[in-house]
């Protein structure tokens, strides 16, 4: 289907984007990657009646390594699997997830940010930004304001993001170097959403204890899902096949998925345990430890 | 509005809506039919056009006003002087295609593939044009096509209008 008519303005800068913002109020959305809205408008589940193209904002298109991973609101999916750096294991869920977006040629438009701002429930990057801690840089009239993930995945397809204001960014801390995280996603064929997925990320302690533990899952509830119990179950802990079983347990009971046709409830809440499991499995293996 | 694409080489200035699509541009604003549209919701790929030489994109999930400005090439724009490109050759060669439509998506995200890794691995190729769907070949020829194409290409140009 075609979209629905609406009038296109383009943004060189950001002051540029927030003033159209400003200007057309709720009428108005971003149009960054477009690889979700274009879809939603062509459905019409989304009528924006101003697009706000800000691609043309070279200040968006950065990526910094600086302490933290600021990645700006144009930049692509496909930079991401392509870093010089992401094949280190500190970034090792990332590296994973990057690879399961989507498919090869919607990641060279997709755009990080763009992901996260359309906070699909079962979103590979809002997952993985919940299990790296991540936040989010909004700029609006007031000025600009820092929100950690958590705070910015509000409900389903919405965000913290207010009316006259935008992401420019999103940050993730740059894990140490005794941290390892693995992305397991499964999903009906390449490009789909996940059917379940879960993102885990581990540091280790000197003592060979888990320092601090990030799960989330996707497609277990309104928004990407952080299981704050199995964080608390694992850290402090030294990785056993037991921990693992036990973090199994309690993602598979505390996830909330919807029956679709990608699966039945029982199965998905199953498939979250399964995919917990080989996740910190996988992560541990990369810091050398068999649990 | 105004829309300006450079494609294949040949300045485009048509006068279109905003919510004009990328491929409907191509297809019915400028007459260049061989870009397909399929599933038109971006998973099939058949739509995938080149953009400034090395990005490939699905031209279903893009509005032409973001191609403003931008080199577009199209299937039209691989043959050169009425030689097929070494991608097209390969793809008869190895018979990579039966009915062909997906083939115009297929060759560019190729292309695009190609000019970002000279030397794919059966696997890079498999996962590279993994956004692209077949539903008569099996994809073996497809990948074998691929491999032909990357052979030659790697190959210094000999003179005449083969290669790029």
């Amino acid at each position: 289907m075609i979209p629905a008519a609406f009038d296109y303005v383009r943004a060189r800068s950001i002051d540029e984007a927030l003033a159209h913002l400003q200007q057309h109020g709720s009428e108005a959305r971003i149009l960054a990657g477009g690889q979700s809205l274009i879809p939603a408008m062509r459905f019409r589940l989304a009528r924006p009646s101003v697009l706000v193209d800000i691609n043309p904002a070279r200040e968006l298109d950065s990526m910094t390594m600086d302490g933290v991973l600021t990645i700006g609101a144009t930049v692509r999916d496909s930079a991401i699997e392509r870093a010089a750096w992401i094949g280190e294991l500190r970034w090792s869920l990332l590296h994973e997830m990057s690879r399961v977006v989507a498919d090869p040629v919607i990641r060279q438009m997709a755009t990080v940010v763009g992901s996260l701002c359309h906070n699909d429930p079962a979103g590979d990057w809002t997952t993985a930004a919940l299990a790296s801690r991540a936040e989010l840089v909004i700029r609006g009239p007031a000025g600009e304001r820092t929100v950690p993930i958590d705070d910015f995945l509000v409900d389903s397809f919405t965000t913290a993001v207010a009316e006259g204001e935008m992401a420019i960014a999103a940050r993730f801390p740059v894990p140490d170097d005794r941290t390892a995280g693995s992305y397991q996603k499964v999903e009906r064929k390449v490009g789909d959403f996940a059917t379940a997925s879960a993102a885990v990320q581990v540091s280790l302690a000197p003592d060979g204890t888990i320092r601090q533990a990030g799960v989330a899952i996707a497609a277990a509830g309104p928004c990407a899902l952080r299981v704050s119990e199995v964080e608390a179950l694992l850290t402090g802990q030294k990785p056993t096949a037991d921990l693992i079983r036990a973090a199994a347990d309690a993602t598979s009971a505390r996830s909330e998925p919807q029956a679709d046709l990608r699966g039945s409830v029982e199965y998905k809440k199953h498939l979250a345990g399964v995919l917990v499991t080989r996740g910190l499995r996988h992560a541990l293996a990369r810091l050398g430890v068999q649990a | 509005m105004k829309v300006n694409v450079r494609i294949n080489g040949v300045t485009y200035e048509r006068d279109v809506e905003p919510r004009t699509l990328l491929a409907y541009f191509i297809r019915e604003a400028c007459g260049l039919t061989g870009t397909h549209v399929g599933c038109d919701t971006s998973s099939c790929g058949c739509c995938v056009v080149v953009m400034d030489g090395t990005t490939a994109v699905k031209s279903c999930t893009m509005f032409a006003a973001q191609a403003d400005g931008h080199e577009i090439l199209t299937v039209e724009g691989l043959a050169q002087g009425g030689t097929l490109h070494p991608i097209q050759q390969a793809f008869w060669d190895q018979h990579g295609l039966q009915c062909g439509y997906c083939t115009p998506g297929m060759m560019l995200t190729s292309y695009a593939l190609l000019k970002q890794n000279a030397s794919p691995s059966e696997g890079d190729i498999r996962e590279g044009l993994s956004g692209n769907l077949c539903r008569c070949t099996g994809y073996n020829n497809i990948v074998k096509a691929v491999q032909q194409a990357a052979e030659t290409l790697r190959q210094p140009a000999p003179s005449g209008p083969a290669g790029q």
